[in-house]
């Protein structure tokens, strides 16, 4: 499709890993899921437990290099940015220009795929509402489960809450109880990190209840934001760096 | 359509996926039986059930788009778009996409609300399926519908997760037909 580039904005990238290129579709279909149970309150979970102790032992090794992966200048170039948009002087960073394209969605999900297939990860987080379109597709791949971190009282039965601060106020972040179990290895997939402040509520959420943060995984990144300052020890994984 | 009257009778994976979904009572208020399809995506097996089902059935109708309204449709919609080979079309509330749009204004109980598209979304002559978690009244898929047609699309049918029994056999909406894999799950106290 036509793809848009901003004049304004020029798109400095940082580069995945070169790994080998893998078809999306064959991890999809391939892919061992993780049994589980699917009333996770009344019975315990069998969590990935054999692949968990050498896959932490692997988390330092998923560090950034600057390889030469053909697929992130094209999702970068699917990636259309609106000036003033919510409001004037924002530059805003849309994705839904990527959907549209079938290779470059295809490539973005396969990119994340290739990172955490085959680390022991049992939790993919999903930020509402765009990272609801990122995360299942990258938790049905590698055989997670999925789990909405969504705005308040969207999610029925039991919840957990999270405050967060905006640029004027506050919002609040919730999660299931028992949508995920202590031990577990979680990512948390989401468009775009600006200020990091979502992210770290997600983070607080899945710690609260005992989960490890294995990586923060987004499309976009807004360096200057500095949003990776608040995620504490939870790295960041980003495809496109846009300054 | 339910998927038990065209040609899945009797496969497993539609009783594990209703076994997956979750019954909340009362919520979001009293009398109404809230299926609760995150616990589906907490059972990888059955989540991916759901994907296939949709997947078989569509992979080989020449699909070039699928649209999901926002926000449970964006969870099924994708990884349908991605395994048949279409774009994905986030269909939203008011105020969230940027760039031009079009609007549709549809019924609720008590009042009305919108949906948007971007008009970048459809070119011409494109076959569009649109992707929801349920449909109980048809009102959100209705105002979809006329959101993909207004934009020259042709919507080739819904596909629902879980469906009101009305649904069953030739019910169309808009004339459209709607393909649905689960009736509601009943309430099991003990599953609580």
């Amino acid at each position: 499709m036509q793809t848009l580039i901003s004049p304004f904005v020029s798109h400095s990238l940082r580069l995945a890993p070169p790994l080998p290129r893998n078809s999306l579709l064959n991890n999809y279909h391939q892919a061992s899921p993780i049994r589980l149970s699917s009333h996770f309150s009344t019975t315990s979970l069998r969590l990935f437990n054999s692949g968990a102790a050498a896959a932490a032992s692997r988390d330092s090794e998923m560090t950034t290099e600057d390889g030469k992966d053909p697929r992130i200048a094209k999702i970068a170039s699917s990636i259309r940015v609106i000036p003033d948009f919510p409001k004037p002087g924002i530059m805003f960073q849309d994705i839904t220009t990527l959907l549209l394209d079938t290779e470059a969605f295809k490539d973005t999900i396969a990119l994340f795929v290739e990172r955490y297939q085959g680390r022991g990860i049992s939790v993919v987080a999903g930020v509402e509402a765009r990272g609801f379109i990122f995360g299942p597709p990258i938790a049905l791949a590698i055989g997670a489960k999925f789990v909405p971190m969504r705005k308040p009282k969207k999610l029925p039965g039991k919840v957990i809450s999270e405050e967060y601060s905006l640029e004027y106020g506050t919002d609040k972040m919730e999660m299931h109880v028992g949508a995920v179990e202590p031990g577990e290895r979680a990512i948390i997939i989401d468009d775009l990190i600006a200020t990091g402040g979502t992210l770290a509520a997600a983070i607080r959420l899945l710690e609260r209840v005992g989960v490890k943060i294995v990586e923060c995984a987004c499309v976009i990144e807004l360096p200057e934001l500095k949003g990776k300052e608040k995620l504490g020890d939870a790295p960041l994984f980003v495809l496109v760096s846009s300054a | 359509m339910f998927a038990v009257e065209n040609g899945l009778q009797g496969d497993p994976r539609l009783k594990a996926i209703s076994d997956a979904i979750r019954v909340i009572p009362h919520f979001p208020k009293t009398g109404i039986m809230f299926q609760d399809i995150t616990t589906l995506l907490l059972d990888p097996v059955a989540f991916k059930h759901v994907v296939d089902i949709f997947v078989d059935r569509y992979k080989h109708m020449n699909i070039s788009l699928v649209a999901g309204v926002e926000a449970r449709g964006f969870i099924f919609g994708p990884p349908i778009a991605l395994a048949i080979g279409a774009k994905f079309v986030p269909l939203r509330k008011p105020g969230k996409l940027p760039g031009r749009v079009i609007s549709e204004e549809y019924e609720l109980e008590y009042g009305s609300d919108r949906l948007e598209m971007s008009m970048e979304a459809v070119k011409s002559d494109e076959r569009a399926l649109i992707i929801d978690d349920l449909v109980a009244t048809g009102g959100t898929l209705s105002a979809s519908i006329n959101l993909l047609e207004r934009a020259g699309a042709e919507v080739v049918e819904c596909g629902c997760v879980v469906g009101l029994p009305k649904f069953k056999g030739q019910c169309r909406l808009k004339g459209k037909p709607l393909y649905v894999l689960v009736e509601p799950s009943q309430f099991d106290e003990l599953t609580l």
